[in-house]
């Protein structure tokens, strides 16, 4: 009786646990869901031909894009992956490094850093040679800029597949028989195939989901699903039909997570940690790949990334409506523009005004997400088996789009979402997910027996909790809190749906600056993207920091 | 058959290999020995193809390989952590050469190898080795490794001894010209070790492919060598069969490598006179007065039931055993009496191992107590 009674008592204090956490998402995210759902079973958004017709079209565009650009990417990825796990050449974890970079940047600061590579002189000039419709052109640049970001999935995924590759597989078939091509096809290949698939399924719902880069870069022309919910929110409302499309979208999405899931799982099972196989090239074949790659890699990627910065300090056209002489070259007005409240601006506040508002909504974030993580890792780190099955929910809103929960929140808070908070609350959603994987693993390596240890050595409660748990939680913590606030600084989807003009973020004013005519509008926009891309770079370094001591740890 | 003339290899920019040759026959099973790191399995794989060495010839019936890529070269390597196609099966692991054999359309630029067995395709045959052939043939070798019915299990499912005897039936298959060991027994225990150590010198004996072995372990090497080559700091230091180098290993090097015999320290200090720890040894060795040599003091007979035998090598019992190496006096060893202070016992099943002064070991069939003097007969031979 007594143990049952235990028992019971036990479970619900730890139910205590996750009722901030369950009832933050009831109300924020399956809420939402629920009225997205019911406006999109409803009879007249299904019985509409007009619906149904731009729901197949922005479909199969999406999966046109998605496809092309997964092909992009792979093209790239895969000499990447061969380079990366097979040879050894000097700086090549510094240039491993920096295919990583972009994977964590903002979108907003990818489609600007795209948009300024190829200014309008560029694009004019290259619509000239190649003899390109401005679509085209366009089109080609969301693909690219989709590369520039996934490249990295390929890269790590595959790559690392390749490099735990037990050597003495090659060297058996080579002995055996099989040249270049059937080691390759009969024995590489085959055992890479959970990886490949992984990465394959993983790029194409990067691409598949992708809003800002496709809205900034080719603008609402290109109806992906995400484009199209964000015109029908918005610009031309017809909110049954962004519900429709939302539906749809959820639906692929889930499809390519269990997909997905499921490929990652073989690759776990699969390959078993190995000494590495890399060496450094030999034959001229090989040296020439290494080098003609390796520049090819480090344009594509530090291009763009640096033509950002540079572009933000170079005046090129004229302002609008300016009849002075046009000072070409270097200028620092850019910035200092920021700091000014002009009349007839985009806001009715300076744009730095925005900056302060994205770390306000940045420290709101995190507090918050660190606050409903806690409890549910605590929780997670050694789980019952209602506790596991409640997991998969936690990570639910990573499977949905950033747009569609800004159309949730429209759907079901109504004029409430005028207030600021529903922004921090969006991007605590977004976060949540990581901030409990980073914690989790963190509460599970405490180990046991050094906290018994620690008490046996007459170390109190306290001592216990200061000596053995902080150290290991207060670093992940740090990395957990970085993350919320780096989701946060950059996060555009949700936040184009929800926000009021009053209360710009950074990303959100580089996007309303690009899409204004205009020398000086896109200056700023140039100089408020470099200061996001330098905050996010930041961010991402002390990421990775506290990840790589955390490892070497535990 | 094969030849190895002056082969160089560098490693990191140091060398690895100074300047090695040697040769094996058709039929002849060569064991490689040599500490870890001494190089071995880079001449594995040199021959093999998979690696390159910097100065010298690898040659096949007198035709340079140089040009020849691995997969033409009909050989067959059996690594220590197996190799096996982990997404393959049994009977496709076994099958795999067999089926690369098939895309190659027999193009090997090499003459066509002397191949036995009723398989034995000629070159149009091996062109189109049928999928029925395929099959007859890794049946074969199913049974001849003692695998029957293991057929399409997956290769992760089976023990660390069935994989290595489904890598040796995939490296038999395609009947290579000859096989290549790298430590291959090195990953199993020690029962395993025996029966597979059998089994392979048996294959071996009935295909009469030649044998590269290369392995750490004395007992590997004396078990399956024609002929033991030792390899140390980059070059072969001794190649000859197993029971001249029991008899006569020459160097300390190779006394320790090999766990001959104790190998002590001693002084030459007349024409045939050594003055060691144990007293003065009419011996010649053939160095000047003064000089420093070593000595190998190794078991000799002893009638008597107290006076012991020297110890050979922990573990070189039983099957295997080389042949009683004591000689009397030919030219540089002889016969002499030592007395040892024993300082250690330990219960070794049928005998005593009897730790004494001066890291002498020996066995004694009957336990003496610590610190007695004992009287032992110990034959004594020069090492270079």
């Amino acid at each position: 009786m007594t143990i049952t009674k235990n028992y019971f008592s036990l479970s619900t204090s730890r139910l205590l646990l996750w009722i901030p956490t369950l009832l933050f998402l009831l109300s924020f995210f399956f809420f939402p869901l629920f009225k997205i759902l019911v406006l999109t079973f409803n009879p007249a958004t299904l019985t509409d031909p007009n619906n149904l017709r731009i729901t197949q079209h922005a479909a199969l565009f999406t999966f046109y894009q998605a496809i092309l650009s997964t092909f992009l990417t792979f093209a790239l990825g895969l000499p990447a992956a061969i380079l990366f796990s097979k040879f050894d050449f000097r700086g090549k974890s510094l240039l491993r490094a920096l295919t990583a970079v972009p994977f964590m940047l903002p979108t907003v600061v990818v489609a600007a850093a795209f948009n300024s590579l190829f200014s309008y002189k560029v694009t004019g000039s290259m619509l000239q040679v190649f003899n390109l419709q401005p679509e085209t052109f366009n089109f080609l640049l969301i693909l690219i800029a989709h590369t520039f970001y996934n490249t990295t999935i390929v890269i790590r995924i595959v790559g690392n597949a390749l490099s735990r590759l037990d050597p003495s597989l090659e060297a058996s078939a080579r002995v055996l028989g099989a040249d270049t091509f059937h080691v390759w096809k009969d024995v590489i290949l085959p055992i890479l195939r959970p990886s490949l698939l992984a990465a394959v399924l993983l790029v194409f719902m990067f691409d598949f989901t992708s809003f800002g880069v496709i809205l900034l870069l080719g603008g609402s022309n290109f109806a992906t699903l995400e484009v199209e919910i964000y015109i029908r929110a918005l610009q031309l409302p017809n909110l049954n039909l962004a519900a429709l499309l939302s539906a749809i979208q959820l639906i692929f999405t889930l499809i390519f997570s269990i997909l997905y899931t499921r490929a990652i799982n073989q690759v776990q099972t699969q390959t078993a940690p190995r000494f590495s196989a890399s060496r450094s090239p030999k034959t001229i074949h090989e040296r020439a790949f290494v080098f003609a790659f390796c520049v090819f890699l480090l344009a594509f990627f530090v291009l763009p990334l640096i033509s950002l910065p540079i572009r933000s300090l170079t005046r090129l056209e004229a302002d609008r409506g300016q009849r002075t002489e046009v000072q070409y070259g270097f200028t620092t007005d850019y910035y200092e523009e920021l700091f000014i409240n002009r009349r007839g601006s985009l806001f009715y506040v300076p744009p730095v005004q925005a900056a302060v508002n994205s770390l306000g909504f940045a420290g709101i974030t995190v507090i918050l997400s660190l606050a409903l993580g806690f409890p549910a890792a605590y929780a997670l780190a050694k789980p019952t088996r209602l506790e596991k099955f409640l997991d998969p929910f936690l990570m639910l809103p990573l499977g949905a789009s950033a747009v569609m929960m800004g159309l949730g929140f429209i759907l079901s808070f109504g004029r409430l979402i005028a207030s600021p908070f529903f922004i921090p609350i969006a991007h605590t959603l977004i976060a949540l997910p990581f901030v409990i994987r980073t914690l989790q693993p963190a509460f599970a390596s405490i180990p046991e027996r050094l906290r018994q240890a620690a008490s046996t050595l007459g170390a109190s409660p306290f001592r216990v909790w200061q000596t053995v748990d902080f150290p290991i939680l207060a670093r992940a913590t740090l990395g957990a809190a970085t993350f919320a606030f780096t989701v946060s600084l950059g996060e555009f989807g949700a936040t184009l749906l929800i926000t009021r003009p009053e209360y710009p973020t950074i990303p959100i004013a580089i996007s309303r600056f690009l899409s204004q005519p205009g020398g000086i509008n896109y200056g700023q926009a140039m100089a408020m993207a470099t200061i996001l891309m330098l905050l996010t770079t930041l961010s991402i370094l002390l990421i990775e920091k506290l990840r790589f001591n955390n490892t070497g740890e535990l | 058959m094969l030849e190895l003339r002056n082969v160089v290899k560098y490693y990191e920019g140091r060398p690895l290999l100074r300047d090695i040759s040697f040769t094996v026959s058709q039929g002849e099973t060569v064991c490689l020995l040599g500490a870890s790191g001494s190089g071995k399995s880079t001449i594995l794989r040199m021959i093999a193809g998979l690696d390159f060495p910097e100065r010298g010839a690898i040659l096949l019936n007198d035709l340079d390989l140089a040009q020849t890529p691995p997969h033409l070269r009909d050989f067959g390597l059996v690594f220590q952590d197996y190799g096996l196609f982990p997404h393959l099966n049994v009977f496709d692991n076994i099958a795999f050469g067999l089926k690369m054999l098939v895309a190659r359309r027999g193009r090997s630029p090499l003459a066509p190898p002397a191949r036995a067995g009723v398989t034995s395709p000629n070159a149009q045959e091996s062109a189109f080795y049928a999928r029925d052939k395929i099959q007859h043939r890794v049946h074969e070798l199913l049974e001849q490794v003692n695998l029957v019915g293991f057929d399409s299990r997956k290769v992760t499912d089976l023990s660390g001894g069935e994989q290595q005897r489904v890598a040796l039936a995939r490296a038999l298959a395609p009947q290579p010209r000859l096989l290549m060991f790298d430590e291959p027994l090195g990953a199993l225990d020690r029962s395993l070790k025996e029966d597979l150590l059998n089994e392979i010198r048996g294959i071996l004996h009935q295909t009469k492919i030649p044998a590269i072995y290369v392995t750490h372990d004395q007992e590997e090497a004396f078990t399956i060598a024609d002929r033991i080559l030792v390899l140390h700091e980059g070059t072969i230091i001794r190649d000859a069969a197993p029971h001249e180098i029991w008899r006569e290993p020459k160097s300390a090097v190779v006394a320790k490598l090999l766990g001959i015999g104790n190998v002590i320290g001693g002084e030459v200090i007349s024409e045939n006179k050594v003055k060691t720890v144990f007293g003065v040894f009419n011996l010649d060795c053939a160095k000047s007065i003064g000089e420093k040599i070593q000595l190998l003091l190794t078991e000799s007979p002893s009638p008597s039931g107290r006076g012991a035998a020297l110890s050979l090598s922990k573990g070189a019992r039983g099957e295997g055993k080389p042949p009683s190496p004591f000689r009397r006096g030919d030219g540089g060893e002889v016969i002499e009496e030592i007395q040892l202070t024993v300082e250690d016992i330990l219960f070794k099943q049928d005998q005593f191992q009897v730790k004494a002064r001066g890291g002498i070991n020996i066995h004694m069939k009957d336990a003496p107590r610590i610190g007695d003097v004992i009287t032992v007969k110990v034959q004594v031979q020069c090492l270079s």
